[in-house]
């Protein structure tokens, strides 16, 4: 064939081109907003579901991506942001007014479980975020404020410019729109002083700290931020939900986000959002595969790290 | 005033004193040269220097203030600067990428800034970029800050060391061997670069070398030391004709 | 009467905090033993115990037909448990750890790794259980001694010798066999046991299994003194038994030992404090396990690590 010589390099010099990827992505945009138009509500749920995950990912990606840290307790977070919101909601106070205060408590958890423990070695941090998950969706169940076992349930509906949230739509636009301002977030932080730091101390933390950097407090500001994304996430979810239990905010919660970030790539912003759409597609698609799901999920997150473990989402190439 | 006074410092691993009793100043603009043989504590001395190791005892003065046991990022935010002997970059960063780590103590923006791109922010990256490829062009090198770092070659990727390091705006330079691997005309070229780091940077430099040459060449002032202890200091004259720098280096002749 | 009381309740406490810290002493084995072998935090292990108790479970359902569910059932039970989680260990080890090994694959990815054949491990056994608890039913009565109203069963007597009988065969097969001594001379340098010929895959799967033996006989032994299992058993004990692997100092065989007592007996002390009970006891030994690891990461016989570089 004529055209053979390097056709394949230009295929793929035209599909990593800039114009070309703001074509496929304003593209991609315009499909999601148009999207409720055209679907039933079932589709419109599952899509809702994809975006709460996404940024829930995207939280994730910037303690265990970005700064390389690992947090086995993501959940927590997100746990103390919908607990916030749920009972100061119960007080009365305005949805949009508890989400301030739902990230303030949600970073301040980010530095009591960070502060003393950021000195420790990765895998004895694996294990001090885990405990706290776990210490968290306890005192979740125990507490009387928080509704013990069986959680709290007559969220009110949140209401903006008279309109009240209700309907799935209201809820799609909504965590649609908290995706893109998450990446946006996300992008600027990582092409900042803040995020190349967290970059340094991950390749080398010794010569990042011979350069001035103060590794300890760095990771913290991974762990607050992490933190407020979970929070936020939270309490959109008990506006959504309008309930909230314990079990919501277990183990198998954190290892879901986990497997999102992994299964994408460590890192890389698609790659968060590509793991978060597989992983609630999934099950959706598959239905019969029911109580298998975990067992998968498990099972794929044993061979990504085998077999492929810098995630699906290709790598850039400089 | 001395711009770094070593004050007894000793550094003891279990029951191994690596750095015994080790004292000695360095003038404000001058360079000096910490030298001896394989293993007699250059590094780890040079490592307490840095705060990399907590040394046991004594006291180190940076510019007359204590930084005895501080953290290695504070020792650089109060000026002195370091590299490593087995060359430390971030090697999947492109190389002005590695030089910008430099400027990082002595900049300020934070999340805020970073999120709503606030002007004094823009206007920091813009600086911080500027005075990283002034480093680059100060080594010699700026022609190649968009490769990534580990595809340079060797003696180039010493020099983004040397760059990344004079980004910190250090008032005292520690290099770690800084010849190790260099070939001939490299080595001159060091040689030259620390004349001018001296000369027209107004920094201070301390040198741990194996190369004599290089550091007889350089050198205002030596300092020796063996199993850990202070053995000679002086000029390079004094120091090559000092019988227990050449017992130290050569052995005793009985010993034979 | 109040002083004897409060005596009695101490005893009977010390001999459940014993049992307790048995468990936990077992399985703390198996978390130091690969972590000081090849620095790897097995996040499994506590479901390989769990595994252990169901594979214990199953054995005793094939055979206490034949052998009855006393004593001599259960023995067997366990030892078959014991064998095949064991090559489980093994399995997990070549399949999951031992490519990431070959890669020098950085520690987190190790970690994470572990996450997955955990989560693989727990949720297997919940889709072939569906979830449910399984009463784990023996023949062993509650007879005992008694002093006073202190009830020491003979069960209760009979597992704290059994985990002294297998610790003391570990502590003979680490120091006075051939590959107790090969597994000791991984941990110190493993390129120069590369050099000097020894076999190191062979000895870390060899580790794998002991390490898994152990803590399959310890969920063989919960689930006969608590009389049901459940697929979610493992992950509370692992994390415990990490905390006493930590106490003792992670890697030291005798640490892990000590760890675990020291963490059942405060256990069950935290339970009859006030503000604590049961409800709240594993935040409180979480709590405890963070304390600790802040203020003496090395654990109580753990070697202090040379500092960086």
């Amino acid at each position: 064939m004529v055209y053979s010589v390097g056709f394949k390099d230009r295929v793929l010099e035209t599909i990593n081109g800039k114009k070309t990827r703001a074509f496929f992505l304003s593209l991609l945009i315009i499909i999601v907003v148009l999207l409720p138009l055209g679907v039933n509500n079932y589709v419109e749920e599952v899509m809702t579901n994809t975006f709460f995950y996404i940024i829930l990912a995207l939280g994730l990606n910037i303690v265990i991506g970005y700064a390389g840290l690992v947090d086995l307790g993501y959940a927590a977070f997100f746990a103390v942001g919908a607990y916030t919101t749920g009972i100061l909601m119960r007080y009365g106070l305005n949805f949009w007014l508890t989400i301030p205060i739902a990230v303030i408590f949600c970073v301040i958890a980010g530095i009591i479980i960070g502060g003393p423990t950021l000195r420790l070695r990765s895998d004895y941090l694996a294990i001090v975020t885990l405990g706290f998950g776990e210490i968290t969706r306890i005192t979740a169940r125990n507490l009387k404020i928080t509704g013990g076992a069986s959680g709290l349930v007559g969220i009110q509906r949140p209401t903006i410019f008279g309109h009240k949230l209700y309907q799935i739509t209201d809820f799609y636009y909504t965590f649609f729109i908290l995706v893109i301002l998450a990446i946006i977030v996300s992008l600027r932080i990582y092409h900042s002083r803040l995020g190349r730091a967290w970059q340094y101390i991950r390749e080398d933390e010794d010569a990042a700290e011979a350069m001035g950097i103060d590794p300890v407090k760095t990771k913290l500001y991974a762990y607050m931020i992490g933190a407020a994304f979970g929070g936020v996430a939270g309490a959109f979810f008990a506006v959504k939900m309008t309930a909230i239990s314990p079990e919501t905010f277990a183990f198998t919660q954190s290892a879901m986000i986990l497997l999102a970030v992994i299964l994408g790539g460590m890192g890389k912003i698609p790659g968060a959002i590509l793991g978060a759409v597989f992983l609630v597609f999934f099950p959706e698609i598959f239905r019969e595969i029911g109580q298998m799901r975990m067992l998968l999920f498990g099972i794929l997150l044993v061979i990504i790290m085998v077999f492929r473990p810098q995630g699906l989402w290709p790598e850039r190439k400089s | 005033m001395p711009i770094l006074e070593v004050k007894k410092l000793t550094l003891r691993f279990g029951g191994l004193t690596a750095v015994n009793n080790l004292s000695f100043d360095m003038d404000e603009n001058s360079i000096v040269s910490l030298i001896g043989p394989n293993g007699a504590g250059k590094t780890s001395a040079f490592n307490c220097l840095t705060g990399f190791y907590k040394g046991s005892e004594g006291d180190i003065l940076f510019q007359g203030q204590s930084i005895f046991r501080q953290k290695p990022h504070k020792i650089t935010k109060l000026g002195m600067a370091r590299t490593f002997q087995n060359l430390r970059l971030f090697k999947d960063m492109t190389v002005l990428e590695n030089v910008m780590s430099g400027m990082h103590s002595r900049t300020s923006a934070g999340v805020l800034g970073a999120v709503l791109r606030l002007p004094s922010q823009r206007q920091e990256e813009k600086k911080i970029r500027q005075v990283s490829e002034e480093c680059l062009d100060f080594v010699g090198i700026l022609d190649k800050q968009d490769r990534l770092a580990r595809n340079l070659a060797y003696g180039d990727q010493r020099r983004v060391e040397w760059a990344r390091a004079l980004a910190t705006h250090p008032q005292l330079l520690l290099l770690d061997e800084p010849a190790a691997g260099l070939n001939h005309d490299e080595k001159d070229q060091l040689v030259d670069l620390i004349r001018c780091i001296q000369k027209d940077l107004g920094i201070t430099v301390l040198l741990i070398e194996h190369d004599m040459g290089l550091v007889m060449k350089v050198s205002e002032k030596i300092v020796v030391i063996d199993y850990g202890q202070k053995i000679a200091e002086g000029t390079a004259e004094e120091v090559k004709n000092n019988p227990k720098v050449i017992e130290a280096y050569l052995g005793k002749e009985d010993e034979e | 009467m109040h002083a004897m009381t409060v005596f009695y309740t101490i005893i009977q406490q010390l001999v459940n905090g014993l049992i307790l810290g048995s468990f936990y002493s077992l399985v703390a084995l198996g978390y130091s033993m690969v972590y000081g072998i090849i620095k790897l935090l097995n996040f499994a292990h506590g479901d390989i115990y769990m595994v252990g108790a169901f594979v214990g479970f199953g054995a005793l359902g094939i055979f206490g037909n034949a052998l009855g569910i006393g004593w001599l059932g259960i023995t067997v039970a366990l030892v078959i448990s014991m064998v095949l989680v064991g090559f489980l260990g093994i399995v997990i080890h070549r399949i999951a750890y031992q490519p990431l090994l070959n890669k020098n694959a950085p520690r987190m990815s190790l970690l994470i790794t572990a996450v997955g054949v955990s989560f693989t491990l727990f949720n297997a056994v919940m889709v072939m259980t569906s979830g449910e608890y399984k009463a784990f039913t023996t023949s062993l009565g509650y007879d005992g001694i008694s002093i006073g109203p202190i009830n020491i069963t003979y069960t209760q007597i009979i597992m704290v010798v059994a985990t002294a009988v297998l610790m003391l065969g570990l502590y003979w097969f680490i120091n006075r066999t051939m590959y107790g001594k090969a597994m000791r001379a991984i941990a110190l340098d493993q390129d120069a046991c590369r050099l000097m010929g020894i076999n190191v895959t062979k000895t870390i799967s060899l580790t794998f299994f002991v390490g898994s033996a152990l803590a399959a006989a310890a969920g063989v032994m919960a689930g006969v003194y608590y009389g049901s299992i459940h697929f979610y058993m493992g992950f509370i004990i692992g994390l415990k038994a990490f905390t006493a692997a930590v106490i003792g100092g992670i890697g030291s065989i005798p640490g892990a030992m000590l760890g675990g007592l020291i963490l059942g007996l405060l256990e069950t002390a935290g339970t009859q404090l006030p503000f604590v009970g049961s409800a709240w006891k594993d935040v409180f030994t979480f709590g405890i396990l963070i304390l600790l690891l802040v203020t003496k990461p090395t654990g109580i016989l753990g070697k202090s690590e040379i500092e960086r570089m």
